[in-house]
């Protein structure tokens, strides 16, 4: 084994751990590291490969886990239609995360980010829909868009017109998610923006507007290069949270109408749980799992630059 | 000494804890659609408890999902109830196979299942062993407003086959009147036309037959004719606006408030469209039901009744008593109870007395008198095959599939279950 820095001596293991504990190091290793280990093993790393474990069984949630059945899960996971119109739905709300929300929460946050109190009362106005429940948010839009008693069906009463039911239209029923979920969101991204433009240096904008640089020059050359940290960081959230949109589904539309509308977690819900294909379910949850990682681990190399500095 | 001490202290308090308990006898229930369903319990309890002094009855709610996602952790679970409450069909077969339930066949003596209708003793059983006690029914009709029909000049009456009833939705659409209501969101609505049609025209044998996988299974033409024939009434589109956006609750508030002819429903409706519906009375009078119609060549009676049957399942391990709480929960006096409230339509074979209102009473005899019993499909099938025929009947109603795709659908669940 070759030295691990220069000019440090190779240590066996024994006189390592003999050294650390002269240091005091072992005590303090001792004391700290295992309660964090064995929760994060127990409520993380467990419960993941006992999902993985059970994706390849059929149970339906009572008994003893022993049909054992391969890869037949997945086999079927890869020919659903409803699962493929799933991973299609999350990807569309990853884009309208992107560019749509993200451009939308720049935007305003470039207007209101000053200190005035016209901008806190706006701040606060935008934030409200994120501090709202995701469930609540489904349900109060519900009600929005239902044609009959709603406000969508008052608008067109009073208009004279047909009332208009966009969540049972399967052309149009993801759009009006995607707009929920845009509505619910933004104010997030926003305040990630507020906190990123109000730390850029005054006297650099100041050292701009010096050097003749009109509102946009000033947006563009040097606000938005020194705050593309917080932009990446957002679009990070923005990806990982669309895939797993669940709540906001359920009361709007519960996957339908013709399973449609689902996400990847909704049609986990749908088909895993309350179906009682529990084994069913865990395979969706290692794919989604697998997303996650694939999509955090490749961020990180491609939008995040090397070693991964934000 | 210490140790030995403390751990002698906590066996003796569990001891004494589990023999507390022992004569105790704990249900899970879900919780009722009325109000008075709650109280109706509690009462039950106090009656026992006062009958029997030293047993304690308690009784849980759960609302319907929590209770189905719930169930299957809890029954492997320490923490089981004595009994619960059952939809019976495929997740009560599940639970006996999985080992859960307790046989109490040898604690039913013939006098005591005199007490139930047959089909309900057949419903709470599994391989020829009893696992619990039914209580009430549900019964699907065809329920009508009879100030539309009058006003678009059909007579419901006269309609005895699926071609009458085809004929009358366009009738009443001619009137510019919705011919039906449906609450599309909650699919099983639609499902309901869907099992119907199977049932009036496989027989409840060919049902059964195929639940076994006999005879191609879902593939059996009488399914996909089943099919057909919904496909026939939803080419008229005949629903509301917004059909496929609309719950169950919120269409029998739009039924109740007369903004449609026709309602597939069970007995509940009765309540619920007085409830849901804006004006808070419904329809009133207005309300009359006809039994769903024939279809021609069918082999199914058109004298048999599908819904529902519910009742209370004993879990393996539990307390004494718990038996003759249901014995005495069910008996007559309970049951006719009930169906005074309105609560339910009681299984018992006696116990239709209490039934004030005159379109209950009628339904509740003619399931009595019913050759056969045709359980929800979907509560039949078990939850994944029948998720997957709600789905189907819905895609077929909205033209997304075929009636052979969709007979197909359900196959394939079937096969996979």
């Amino acid at each position: 084994m070759t030295t691990m820095t220069g000019s440090r001596p190779t240590l066996s293991p024994a006189a390592r751990i003999a050294r650390m504990h002269k240091q005091g190091k072992l005590t303090a290793l001792l004391l700290f590291l295992p309660p964090a280990l064995v929760l994060f093993t127990l409520f993380v790393i467990w419960p993941i490969f006992n999902a993985a474990n059970l994706s390849f069984f059929k149970w339906s949630g009572y008994g003893a886990i022993d049909n054992f059945i391969g890869t037949q899960n997945y086999q079927r996971l890869a020919k659903h239609s409803v699962f493929h119109q799933s991973l299609w739905n999350s990807l569309k709300l990853i884009l309208a995360s992107l560019f749509i929300q993200i451009p939308l929460a720049l935007t305003l946050a470039l207007l209101i980010y000053k200190k005035t109190s016209a901008n806190t009362a706006f701040r606060l106005i935008f934030f409200a829909p994120y501090i709202l429940a995701e469930i609540a948010s489904g349900v109060i839009w519900s009600f929005i868009f239902d044609g009959d008693f709603g406000v969508s069906g008052q608008i067109a009463a009073a208009l004279g017109i047909d009332p208009f039911y966009i969540l049972a239209d399967r052309q149009f029923a993801f759009l009006a998610i995607i707009t929920v979920v845009v509505w619910k969101y933004f104010g997030y991204h926003m305040m990630i923006f507020i906190a990123a433009l109000q730390a850029v240096p005054e006297d650099l904008l100041e050292a701009a507007e010096i050097d003749g640089a009109g509102r946009w020059q000033k947006v563009f050359y040097v606000e938005l290069p020194l705050i593309m940290h917080a932009i990446k960081l957002s679009a990070f959230f923005a990806i990982v949270g669309a895939l797993q949109v669940f709540d906001i589904i359920i009361p709007l539309t519960n996957g339908g109408p013709s399973n449609s509308t689902h996400s990847i977690v909704s049609y986990l819900y749908t088909y895993g749980l309350a179906q009682l294909n529990v084994g069913y379910g865990a395979a969706v949850g290692v794919v989604l799992f697998i997303l996650c990682m694939v999509t955090a681990f490749s961020y990180r190399r491609l939008a995040m630059g090397k070693g991964g500095a934000l | 000494m210490k140790s030995f001490c403390l751990g002698a202290a906590t066996v003796l308090g569990l001891t004494l804890a589990g023999s507390a308990l022992a004569d105790d006898v704990r249900m899970l229930a879900i919780e009722p659609n009325v109000p008075e369903g709650r109280q109706y319990y509690l009462d039950v309890a106090k009656a026992y408890e006062a009958a029997n002094p030293g047993t304690k009855v308690q009784f849980d709610f759960l609302d319907d999902t929590s209770f189905k996602s719930k169930l299957p952790t809890l029954l492997q679970s320490s923490a089981r109830p004595d009994a619960f409450f059952t939809w019976t069909g495929g997740v009560f077969a599940e639970q006996a196979k999985a080992g859960v339930l307790k046989d109490i066949s040898a604690e039913f003596t013939d006098a005591d299942r005199k007490n139930y209708s047959p089909s309900g003793i057949q419903a709470m059983s599994h391989d020829g062993k009893l696992y619990g006690a039914p209580m009430y029914a549900a019964s699907v009709v065809l329920w009508y407003n009879k100030a539309l029909v009058e006003k678009a000049g059909v007579d419901p009456k006269a309609i005895k086959n699926w071609e009458d009833l085809l004929a009358a939705s366009k009738k009443i659409q001619g009137a510019g009147i919705v011919p039906i209501v449906m609450g599309g969101k909650d699919k099983w609505p639609i499902a309901l036309f869907y099992g119907q049609l199977a049932a009036r025209i496989a027989g409840t044998d060919g049902v059964a037959a195929a639940d076994k996988g006999e005879n191609e299974g879902f593939n059996n033409p009488a399914f996909i004719q089943a099919g057909e024939a919904l496909k026939q009434l939803a080419d008229l589109k005949p629903f509301q606006p917004g059909y496929m956006d609309t719950t169950q609750p919120k269409a029998a508030g739009l039924f109740g408030d007369g903004k449609g002819a026709f309602y597939l429903a069970g007995n509940f409706l009765v309540g619920a469209q007085a409830q849901n519906s804006a004006s808070g009375k419904g329809l009133s009078d207005d309300l009359d039901f006809i039994t769903f119609p024939a279809v021609e060549g069918g082999k199914g009676d058109p004298a048999d009744t599908f819904g529902g049957v519910n009742g209370w399942l004993v879990t393996k391990d539990a307390s004494k008593p718990t038996v003759d709480f249901l014995k005495f929960l069910t008996n007559n006096k309970n049951q006719t109870e009930g169906g005074r409230l309105k609560i339910w339509l009681p299984i018992g074979t006696d116990a239709q007395s209490g039934i004030a209102d005159p379109r209950l009473r009628r339904i509740a005899e003619d399931l009595s008198k019913a050759p056969h019993h045709q359980l929800y499909l979907d509560q039949m099938l078990g939850a994944s095959v029948g998720a997957a025929l709600n789905d189907a009947a819905a895609q077929i109603v909205t033209g997304d599939i075929s009636p052979e795709e969709a007979a197909a659908l359900v196959e394939e669940a079937r096969e996979m279950r």
